[in-house]
Parts: C-alpha cells; sequence; structure tokens
C-alpha cells in the first residue's frame, strides 16, 4: 500500500514536472517570433510557420500549455529553416538560371 | 606521408566538385537571356510554334487544345471585357477618364507594360499604372487581385491582342538591377516546398500538377489577365504571383511589391516578340 502511494507521488510530481510552464511558452514563442521576423526581413516567410505561431497563440489563450509550448518550438524550428533557405538561395538560384 | 597526401588530394578533389561551377560571365545580359530562354523553349518543345507559346498548356496538350477552342467561342472572360470597356470609358468624377493617363488613350498599348520609370528608378507595371491614374484624379485605388482591375486589364490586353511584347530596358543600370533582381526572383526556391518559379515553369512545363497541366514561363504573361476555372473568375497577374507563393506554402508579398514587379519586368521582357493574346482562360 506504502509502495502504490509512494509510485502515484513519483508519477505525479514527474509529469508535472514535465507539463510546460507558462513560462516554457513565452520563451518558446519569443524565439520563434524572433526567428520568424528575420524570416521576414530576408521577405522568405512560410505559410506553416504563421500557422504554428497562430495555433500556438491559441492554446496558450485556452491554457493548454504543452501544446502552446510544442506548436511554439515548431513554429521556431520552420522559421529557422525558412531562413537557412533563404540564405542558401541568394547564390544557389543561379544554378536553375537557362544560360 | 603517403596516407596523409591521399587523404588530403581526395579531400581536395571532393570540396571542387562540391563548389558551385565557375561562371565565366557574371555580367547583367537581358538580350543573351531572352535568346538563351527562346533557345531553352524551343529545344524542349520543337512541335510548339513560337507564338502558340503564349496559350499555354493549350500549345503542349491536343486534348486542352481543343476544349480550349471550343470554349473561345462563347468564351468565360466575356463578361470582364465588357466591364472592363465600360469602366474605361467612364469618366472619373473630375470629368477625365483612363484614356487621359495613357499614350494613345490606353489603346493598344499593353504590349509596352511594365517599362521602367527612370524618373523613379523603379518598374511600373499596367496594374500599376493604373491606379495612379485613379488616384491622380481623385479615385480611390482598385485591389490589385479583383474583378475591376482584371476587367480593366483584360480590355486592355484585348486592344493589343497580336501585337508583339515589346518590353524595353534603358541603359540605366538601375533598370538592369531591377531586371536582375526580377530573375532572381524567377529562380530562386521559397516555401516550405522548395519551389521556384522555374520548378514548376522551367523544369515541368506540360507536365501534370494534380490536375492541371503547367504552362511554360515563355510568353506566360502574354495571355493575362485570365479567367480560371479553379478560381471561378478573373485573375490579374499580382493574383497569379500572390497564389503561386501560396501554393509553395510561403508568405505570399503584397501585390506590386518591388519584387513582383522587377518579376514581371523579367518575365515580360524574355518574352518579347511573343503575341500579346490576353485576356486568356485557363482551367
Amino acid at each position: 500500500m506504502r509502495f502504490l502511494f509512494a509510485i502515484t507521488v513519483l508519477i505525479a510530481g514527474v509529469s508535472q514536472a514535465l507539463a510546460a510552464s507558462e513560462s516554457d511558452f513565452k520563451t518558446a514563442y519569443a524565439a520563434a517570433e524572433a526567428a520568424e521576423k528575420q524570416a521576414g526581413s530576408l521577405r522568405n516567410q512560410w505559410l506553416p510557420t504563421e500557422a504554428a505561431l497562430a495555433a500556438a497563440k491559441k492554446a496558450a489563450a485556452s491554457g493548454d500549455f504543452d501544446a502552446a509550448t510544442a506548436q511554439a518550438k515548431e513554429a521556431d524550428a520552420l522559421a529557422k529553416a525558412s531562413i537557412s533557405q533563404a540564405t542558401s538561395e541568394k547564390e544557389r538560384w543561379k544554378d536553375l538560371e537557362i544560360r | 606521408m603517403r596516407a596523409r597526401f591521399a587523404i588530403g588530394f581526395v579531400l581536395a578533389v571532393l570540396a571542387a566538385l562540391s563548389a558551385p561551377p565557375a561562371r565565366a560571365n557574371e555580367t547583367i545580359d537581358p538580350a543573351g537571356d531572352a535568346k538563351a530562354f527562346r533557345d531553352f523553349f524551343a529545344k524542349k518543345f520543337p512541335k510548339v510554334k513560337f507564338d502558340d507559346f503564349v496559350n499555354g498548356p493549350y500549345s503542349m496538350n491536343e486534348d486542352m487544345r481543343r476544349q480550349w477552342e471550343e470554349k473561345e467561342q462563347f468564351p468565360p472572360y466575356e463578361f470582364a471585357l465588357d466591364a472592363g470597356k465600360e469602366m474605361f470609358a467612364k469618366p472619373f468624377k473630375n470629368g477625365k477618364s483612363y484614356a487621359d493617363c495613357f499614350e494613345n488613350g490606353g489603346v493598344g498599348i499593353r504590349q509596352n507594360y511594365p517599362y521602367f520609370d527612370e524618373n523613379d528608378g523603379k518598374v511600373v507595371t499596367l496594374e500599376l499604372a493604373l491606379n495612379r491614374c485613379r488616384e491622380a484624379n481623385g479615385e480611390a485605388p482598385l485591389s490589385y487581385v479583383k474583378d475591376d482591375m482584371a476587367s480593366l486589364t483584360a480590355y486592355m490586353a484585348f486592344t493589343s491582342r497580336g501585337k508583339a511584347m515589346d518590353i524595353k530596358i534603358p541603359s540605366d543600370p538601375r533598370a538592369l538591377a531591377a531586371y536582375e533582381d526580377g530573375k532572381r526572383y524567377f529562380y530562386t526556391r521559397r516555401g516550405q516546398l522548395n519551389f521556384s518559379c522555374a520548378s514548376c515553369h522551367v523544369q515541368s512545363p506540360g507536365e501534370r500538377l494534380r490536375t492541371e497541366i503547367l504552362a511554360p514561363a515563355l510568353g506566360i504573361l502574354n495571355a493575362m489577365p485570365i479567367y480560371r476555372s479553379e478560381w471561378s473568375g478573373m485573375g490579374t497577374i499580382s493574383r497569379r504571383f500572390v497564389t503561386c507563393n501560396s501554393q509553395t506554402r510561403a508568405v505570399p508579398l503584397e501585390p506590386q511589391s518591388d519584387e513582383y514587379r522587377d518579376l514581371e519586368y523579367y518575365l515580360s521582357y524574355v518574352s518579347n516578340g511573343l503575341p500579346i493574346s490576353g485576356p486568356g482562360a485557363r482551367p
């Protein structure tokens, strides 16, 4: 009985520790927003990034910070991929050119 | 020592192979580009007559061509043509009209757009010139992606049908830069799908993309504006660019942004000599 109680307390503690907080969401969202802004300055934003940012905000508004943080991290990864694309295409576009 | 040398040699060879090929001539050469562009499509589609490229997918698919020829007896853009003619003739509140803003009263001039305006150092498209005309006469600008603009440009294109595209690049470094920027935009991959304009319209014209047959880039703007069955309505060049960007999952730029204007300049220039065929109809 004591053992079961201890396990239950342990599981509850671990899952609470793994759950994302509002602060986690804010940190992840700020990073994603900054990356998307940089993609904007390169004139190369992606629609899925915008969708993930909007989904993150919506999930946060409903108090689901797990989903909100996951969406913000997804947006961050997408924004960084778009930055990488814009950077590599600065020269690579010439490879496609008809000559 | 030998092993080190061998490894060094292999690395040097790999580095040389992975580096982009050196280009002998990096100067901006619009005339050379246009020739290479035409030669590329002529070689890729030896059976398509030069002037027929303006008919897009119909020039490379016999079934679609037959359907289109039947449709042209009662063209779906006809209502826009009538509306455009009426709008073009209707005076503004100050008594002036579109005809006062354009040479030759705006009739038969579509083939000269876009042009490079040496006063403000930028490309001016027909859509932009129409809105500038409106604003200069105290009227609100039209949306670049909606029906009224498509109707006006449809009428103006119709008065130029058969005339050869005739885009000039003045000897002004800013004009050459605008042309080059347009070319860069055309070939640059963007969006989550990593597509450039050229991915579809240079590498894959004549191929199917879902239910569509992709049009060749050569002469692609000569048929604009177009009625698209997919849109159930008319579309301007601005609408086409915005939609293309969205389809690659890129956030579209604002209509008539510098990038889109330069892209139109480039695409129109390399299609010089091909007849205006707009307004057009596409699936």
